[in-house]
């Protein structure tokens, strides 16, 4: 042991001398920098956007060297890259005096049919007018919090819920109130429960925000009579249900599900896209509203962007229209099957004694929870230094919980990879389980004091991929 | 362009700090570019070793922060391909790399450095934590500060003002790296001394002090910018500044760097403590070298001209 000083450890930081009143070999600047010049005037709402460590460990989780469970990318790979080249080719050729203009903010009207078109696979039966094509429907979600949401308002949401949400909701300082879910989704009875207890206190949720097929991060699907309840307690509450469906068409062992949407054209607005279906990088979604929600939405996406690519809204409509896009989903579901598959039987194989996880019927990921005392955001760098990535749960949750809980994504590695990873994984587990039993427990509201209250009380995910 | 040629900086890397590293990089590539040297940045990964055999750099500047870059790793890579690069050699990162044995070595050299014990986690293991960490406390007081015995960019480290946080902070810094370096809780001025040597000897630059606006000097605080305050030159009297400069100019000398290195120290009651040395030192618009640099009114682009010039006269 070194003990080289002596002299006793003075608390609190001192910010050095005052300027003033001592000599000084040069001058120093008296304010000092904050290398940003603007720091004192950005609005409340950008106060928590910090730079994390934890980004930067997925800075490093995209290198190939690292098996990444953790982003959430749709295997690309597998369209016809080559008819989708010459589709777009043509389409220029052909229309860009149309595909390369202006368009109205609601979107173009023959890619709105096409929207409900694939939209009656889930049982809905929509009227394109109702139909707002937005930037992803990531966009869609924004303009949604825009227009309903004023700052501290509530918005209820399932915990864990879609990291890109809560980062959009953080972002127009919406109070997040979570609902749990079990294995069939969301618990119609805790919903009930956390609305009266908002009711019993004055309050009362702006809308409910769900994921009920597939759930991110979850992995679960809400049952179909679960669904019937879900629509009557909303109904009976008065309070409006956003269904968010990425998924929906992505089931690896049945049709699709009936949509919230179907039985409530006026209780429900449904986002959906083409991200998971077709392709992210076209960035086209959409909301399907009751026509007052529908003419704010319009008005709030022209505020945004003035009008959506129109390139890349008439290569959907082309897509749709001229290339067999249903056959090419089966594609998709086969493929994301395989590897769901090989994820679920690594993980059977080799994860040690007190994990548990979700096994999902179709979309992108599995939800698991670690043994007791575990931290999946602190065990993180040590997965890192084994080269596998994962999500650590916390950025799934608005109120800090969910640090037992990891998601873990197969929709982009080869079954190979996933195998290797999930190995990976299971080794920095049974570390940590070593380690935790090594230093006993850990008082829950123990935070690394070098993560400081900055990160505490940053917006929910703001330092998770989506 | 300078009659430099060709220069190669490398930066990412495969360790947390890949991030920071990239925007070293790029900075110091501009930097270069504008003092008009013919600058690239290229990651160290499989295509390395290639890039440098197909098309010899005249000089490399190795940005890579964190283990890999500033273990002696990728100097040893160099040298093996017989390519000058600036900055430390091997065997001197791999001592200053390693902080309890770069403490030890500036205690050695007469510099004060906060108390410390340095411990595996197979200790807590076959010795029980509790018992282990007690007498920690019991010895070294509270506040520490934990941070794994070799990385860097704050880290896994933690300040436990409370014994029982020790447990977690224990946890969080092994989340890092095997080894922990627990140390007395010195909380003063907290400073960090760029040195830099042109040839003739090594020279202190303004010291810069580090004011977190709240909690630590964290990973958050280092990279946002607005989160802290740095005041340059930092608000010393005229003796700790001259006492800081020394100690930065002793630490360089006894680890045996070259080129350039930073130095971090906090200034307690006039008395300057050795906390670590870096020899990959970040160049990002939040790092403190480049504010010395300007300070001292040299351009982040020239120095690094010249360092490389420095490393190409000296050859591999």
């Amino acid at each position: 042991m070194a003990i080289e000083d002596a002299t006793p450890a003075r608390v609190g930081r001192t910010s050095g001398t005052d300027p003033g009143s001592q000599e000084s070999h040069e001058p120093p600047s008296p304010h000092g920098s904050l290398v940003d010049p603007y720091v004192g005037r950005y609005a409340a709402r950008a106060q928590e956007m910090v730079a994390s460590e934890i980004r930067a460990l997925f800075a490093v989780a995209a290198r190939p060297e690292i098996v990444s469970l953790a982003g959430g990318m749709p295997y690309i790979t597998a369209l016809p890259l080559d008819a989708v080249g010459e589709m777009a080719g043509q389409l220029v050729a052909d229309r860009g005096a149309v595909a390369l203009q202006y368009m109205s903010a609601q979107g173009d009207p023959g890619l709105r049919e096409c929207i409900c078109d694939v939209m009656a696979l889930e049982g809905i039966h929509a009227h394109p007018d109702e139909v707002v094509v937005t930037v992803g429907s990531q966009q869609a979600l924004d303009l949604i919090t825009r227009i309903f949401v004023n700052p501290g308002d509530v918005v209820l949401a399932e915990g864990p819920s879609y990291v890109g949400a809560l980062g959009t909701f953080a972002s127009y300082q919406a109070n997040v109130v979570h609902v749990p879910m079990d294995d069939t989704g969301l618990v119609p009875e805790a919903l009930a429960e956390t609305i009266a207890a908002l009711e019993a206190d004055g309050q009362r949720a702006k809308f409910l925000y769900t994921v009920p097929s597939f759930h991110n991060p979850g992995g679960v699907t809400l049952s179909a009579e679960r669904r019937a309840r879900v629509l009557e307690i909303c109904q009976r509450a008065d309070i409006l249900v956003i269904e968010d469906n990425p998924y929906g068409l992505l089931g690896f062992d049945r049709e699709p599900l009936r949509a919230l949407r179907a039985d409530d054209a006026h209780g429900v607005v449904y986002l959906g896209t083409f991200s998971k279906t077709i392709a992210p990088g076209l960035r086209v979604g959409w909301a399907l509203a009751p026509p007052g929600i529908r003419d704010k939405l319009v008005l709030a996406a022209e505020a945004a962007v003035l009008c959506h690519s129109s390139l890349a809204q008439l290569m959907v409509r082309e897509y749709l229209t001229g290339q067999p896009w249903r056959e090419q989903v089966k594609v998709f579901r086969e493929l994301y099957r395989e590897r769901r598959d090989a994820m679920l039987e690594a993980l059977s194989a080799v994860m040690p004694d007190g994990c548990r996880w979700t096994r999902p019927a179709g979309g992108f990921y599995v939800w698991l929870q670690l043994p007791p005392g575990l931290d999946s955001k602190a065990m993180l760098p040590r997965a890192i230094s084994s080269r596998v990535a994962y999500v650590p749960g916390t950025g799934f949750y608005a109120d800090g919980s969910g640090a037992r809980h990891l998601r873990l994504s197969y929709c982009f590695p080869e079954p190979g990879r996933i195998r290797e990873g999930v190995r990976r994984l299971a080794e920095v587990v049974g570390t940590e389980i070593e380690l935790r039993s090594t230093f006993g427990a850990v008082p829950a509201a123990y935070r690394r004091s070098g993560a400081g209250p900055t990160v505490l009380t940053g917006p929910a995910g703001a330092d998770t991929p989506q | 362009m300078s009659d430099l040629g060709h220069v190669l900086i490398l930066a990412g890397g495969l360790s947390a700090e890949r991030e920071v590293s990239l925007r070293s990089g790029s900075r110091l590539r501009d930097a270069l570019r504008e003092a008009g040297v013919d600058a690239d940045v290229t990651d160290a990964d499989a295509g390395l070793i290639p890039a440098i055999t197909g098309d010899p750099p005249s000089a490399v500047f190795p940005a890579i922060h964190g283990a890999y870059g500033e273990d002696g790793s990728i100097q040893e890579v160099l040298a093996l391909l017989g390519v000058p690069f600036v900055g430390a050699a091997a065997d001197a990162c791999r001592f200053a790399f390693d902080k309890p044995v770069a403490k030890a070595i500036a205690r050695a050299a007469g510099l004060a450095t906060p108390a410390s014990v340095t411990l595996p986690k197979e200790t807590f293991h076959d010795l029980g934590a509790a018992a282990v960490l007690e007498r920690i406390v019991a010895t070294l007081g509270l506040p520490l500060f934990v941070k794994p015995a070799r990385g860097g960019s704050a880290l896994g480290a933690s300040l436990v003002e409370a014994a029982d946080e020790l447990p977690g902070a224990m946890i969080s810094c092994f989340a890092y790296g095997d080894t922990a370096l627990i140390e007395r809780g010195v909380v003063g001025t907290e400073i960090a001394v760029g040195v830099i040597d042109l040839g003739d000897g090594p020279q202190a630059l303004p010291a810069v002090e580090i004011h977190p606006l709240a909690g630590g000097y964290d990973y958050a605080a280092r990279y946002t910018a607005g989160q802290t305050r740095f005041y340059t030159p930092a608000r010393l009297s005229r003796d700790e500044a001259a006492a800081a400069a020394a100690a930065a100019v002793t630490a360089h000398r006894a680890l045996g760097l070259r080129d350039l290195s930073r130095t971090d120290l906090i200034v307690e009651d006039g008395r300057a403590f050795f906390l670590e040395v870096n020899v990959a030192p970040g160049m990002t618009e939040t790092s403190t070298l480049p504010m010395a640099m300007e300070a001292a009114g040299r351009a982040l682009g020239v120095v690094a001209r010249d360092l490389l010039s420095v490393a190409a006269a000296r050859g591999s």
